[in-house]
């Protein structure tokens, strides 16, 4: 059976799709990266599409899951590289994309989850310092 | 109306989906369809042939290019099931609604994405869903 592999890079989980999607195989995918993210206390998730010709509703149903169930165990997801052709697709198919950040390719997504976890360290350092002082 | 070629391809499996895909992607490319309009095709292609899969357990996709006159040539298909159809047509083209666990945008999502887009259905019988898209258009 095909899968889809995730690579792990220090804090990071990093799948590149470069197969055609069929459900079941979306389906695992998104099962195998919340499991990840659990093993390995991932903070962040990016994933590239740029090899994917079409997102339809239910693909870009399981981006978009991937996207809550990533944030709820404390890592952020990132979709990048979306083909323009892919995006006046899923706009007029009517999809909302809600909760998935995105970026134009793989650099600046690893420049977005690089920020994102900065400003987490920042809050979080922040208010322990406020702590103490009080 | 001229049809240049027909295929008819049986679905009933998942794997299916991926072969069908292939072969419309080789329809609009043989006469040479634009990237948008063959992306917004293999969308509409792919939420139809799901519901298929999903509510009649398979069917069968005619696939056709066809010419209306030198200038306008395009791709339809028709989607065909012996599936539980539809009861109210006008309900189910409305945006997300559902009788699944999906966000119900299927198939007014594939009627904004093609030119001309027909379905009929009878309850108990099945349904058949048309879709042509334009090479231009």
């Amino acid at each position: 059976m095909d899968k889809i592999p995730i690579l792990k890079m220090g804090e990071y989980l990093l799948v590149t799709i470069q197969i055609d999607l069929y459900d079941r195989l979306a389906l695992n995918l998104e099962n195998d990266l919340v499991n990840m993210i659990s093993k390995y206390s991932s903070k962040g998730v990016l994933i590239d599409i740029s090899a994917v010709n079409i997102v339809d509703s239910f693909m870009g149903r399981i981006l978009g899951n991937i996207a809550q169930m990533s944030k709820i165990l404390d890592a952020h997801t990132v979709v990048v590289g979306m083909q323009p052709a892919v995006a006046i697709t899923l706009i007029e198919l009517g999809l909302p994309m809600n909760g998935v950040h995105t970026a134009l390719n793989v650099e600046k997504g690893m420049d977005l989850l690089q920020k994102k976890l900065l400003f987490d360290t920042e809050v979080i350092t922040e208010e322990e310092e406020d702590g103490s002082t009080e | 109306m001229v049809v240049l070629n027909k295929e008819i391809i049986n679905i009933e499996r998942e794997q299916d989906v991926v072969f069908f895909r292939n072969r419309v992607n080789d329809y609009a490319d043989k006469i040479k369809m634009g990237l948008v309009n063959k992306t917004k095709l293999l969308t509409a292609a792919s939420e139809l042939v799901r519901n298929m899969l999903n509510y009649a357990k398979g069917g069968k996709v005619q696939c056709e290019i066809i010419s209306v006159s030198t200038l306008q040539t395009g791709i339809r298909l028709i989607f065909i099931d012996r599936g539980p159809g539809i009861d109210d047509i006008s309900k189910a083209m409305q945006d997300g609604y559902t009788t699944g666990k999906t966000l119900g945008l299927g198939l007014p999502g594939a009627r904004r994405l093609v030119n001309i887009f027909d379905i009929k259905s009878q309850p108990g019988v099945g349904t058949t869903v048309t879709i042509t898209k334009w090479k231009n258009g």
